[in-house]
């Protein structure tokens, strides 16, 4: 497993351990992420992101398991990249999102891989929009990714997938109220899961009357699903409202038109990472005479003619 | 740090009991890892098949039931099964000193009993790492 000739074979072939080591090389960008990357792209053929956000506890992952099963039950190969925070202090992570995961982790066609933010400003879409591909490579046709629903980095995340699904349930107090601001104008359907739970009537006609304020661009609500994911209930309704979904836009080419954003965003984060890493060593060696802005526009300059 | 620094915990056999895996994990992450933690009552086969996924350098295991001396090395042979004998396997729990030489004999690379630190443990975990 040394060449990237090798990695390359794995992936097409479905094997764990190279695409393992594949988004191990493309997270870190070590030495052969570009060549493995590059020769991605012709391998890939149809596949759909899903991007399940959300606050903590609203039963993401459990949906994400759910889901998983009814698209193995279809045949279909499933991704899923699980994103959780670093630690700010340490730089470390607990990533236990597979927890929840784990009645699939001998079935060789549901490819887990968690990823921590590694509190990167640009980055991680990048290191994410990689392992989408290199998913897909691998032949999965559905890549799920979870991802907790605050900041900007996981708000770009979203950017990624093709629909984006947000998972909300009762009891979680004011997060909800702070996340739907933000999130409510970016996601395609809402999931109001713990349906079992007391308040999850009145969570799940809230949405609704706020959903109806706002039509997508075919004119309907954006839709609310109930679920009981620790009970797999709602979870076919969940599943037929994506399809639909997933159809009507890829019809209209609106799915098109936002792999097209999203690609373009993943230019621009690769760019800025190199720049960044560019930068930093020039800021360091820099004598700050000129003003921070000044001094920007000078080393920017500098790296154009170095370039 | 180097790059090497996930590291996958997970808890094989019947016992129930997750708090010293936790405290594990969270002292692994408190010193820069990232760490896949995949909760209890896991078969060799689940930890091994998640660890390659997920491309971790190191294994850490715990138990608690007695059950280490089949469980423990049941790990290292599923690895070596999915083509990765390279990733380190630890483990620890309740194991008495006559069981430490045969694990490490069976290819687990640090035992670790209930006398062990919590510092030990991490810097374990710190020597596989770099040594990969
Ligand atoms: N009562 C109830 N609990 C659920 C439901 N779905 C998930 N849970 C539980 O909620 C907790 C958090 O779930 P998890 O999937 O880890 O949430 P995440 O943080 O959003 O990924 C777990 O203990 C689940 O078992 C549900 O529909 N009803
Ligand atoms: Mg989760």
């Amino acid at each position: 497993m040394k060449s990237i000739d090798d990695i390359l074979a794995g992936i097409t072939a479905g094997q764990p351990r190279a695409i393992g080591r594949a988004i191990t090389l493309v997270e870190n960008q070590q030495e052969g992420s570009e060549a493995v990357l590059s020769h991605l792209d012709s391998l890939v053929c149809n596949y759909l992101v899903l991007g399940i956000t959300g606050p903590p506890g609203a039963g993401k992952s459990t949906l994400t398991s759910r889901l998983i099963e009814q698209y193995r039950a279809d045949g279909e190969r499933v991704g899923v990249i699980a994103i959780d925070p670093s630690s700010p202090l340490s730089g470390g992570a607990i990533l236990g999102d597979r927890i929840r995961m784990m009645r699939h982790a001998k079935d060789p066609d549901v490819v887990i891989r968690s990823m921590a933010t590694r509190g990167r400003l640009g980055g991680l879409c990048s290191a994410a929009g990689s392992a989408v591909r290199i998913m897909a490579a691998s032949g999965c046709s559905k890549i799920i990714i979870e991802t907790v629903g605050v900041g900007q980095s996981e708000m770009d995340i979203i950017g990624l997938a093709d629909l984006t699904l947000l998972a909300l349930a009762p009891g979680l107090g004011d997060d909800i109220q702070a996340m739907k601001a933000g999130l409510l104008e970016v996601v395609d359907l809402l999931v109001v899961n713990k349906n079992d739970l007391r308040g999850a009537e009145n969570l799940a006609m809230d949405l609704e009357g706020v959903a109806r304020q706002r039509e997508d661009k075919y004119g309907l609500p954006t839709r609310v699903c109930r679920t009981i994911a620790s009970e797999g209930q709602g979870i076919e309704q969940l599943v037929a409202l994506i399809a639909e979904l997933e159809s009507l836009h890829s019809e209209s080419g609106e799915m098109n038109r936002r792999r097209q954003v999203s690609r373009n965003r993943e230019v621009v984060d690769w760019g800025l990472d190199m720049i960044r890493e560019k930068l930093e060593p020039l800021a360091a060696l820099h004598k700050h005479e000129a003003s921070p802005q000044k001094t920007a526009v000078q080393l920017l300059q500098k790296l154009w003619l170095d370039l | 740090m180097t790059t090497k620094h996930r590291i996958l915990i997970g808890k094989p056999g019947l016992d129930g009991h997750d708090r010293g895996a936790k405290v594990i994990a969270r002292a692994l992450r408190d010193a820069g890892y990232e760490v896949v933690y995949t909760g209890i009552r896991r078969s060799p086969a689940e930890i091994a098949a998640a660890a390659i996924q997920e491309d971790v350098a190191a294994v850490g295991l715990s138990s608690l039931s007695g059950a280490h001396l089949r469980l423990f090395p049941a790990v290292v042979e599923e690895l070596r099964h999915g083509g990765a004998a390279d990733i380190a396997v630890l483990g620890g729990g309740v194991i008495p000193e006559d069981d430490v030489a045969v694990l490490l004999a069976a290819g687990i690379k640090a035992v670790f009993t209930p006398g062990t630190s919590l510092e030990e443990v991490v810097q374990a975990f710190a020597a596989v790492c770099d040594e990969q």
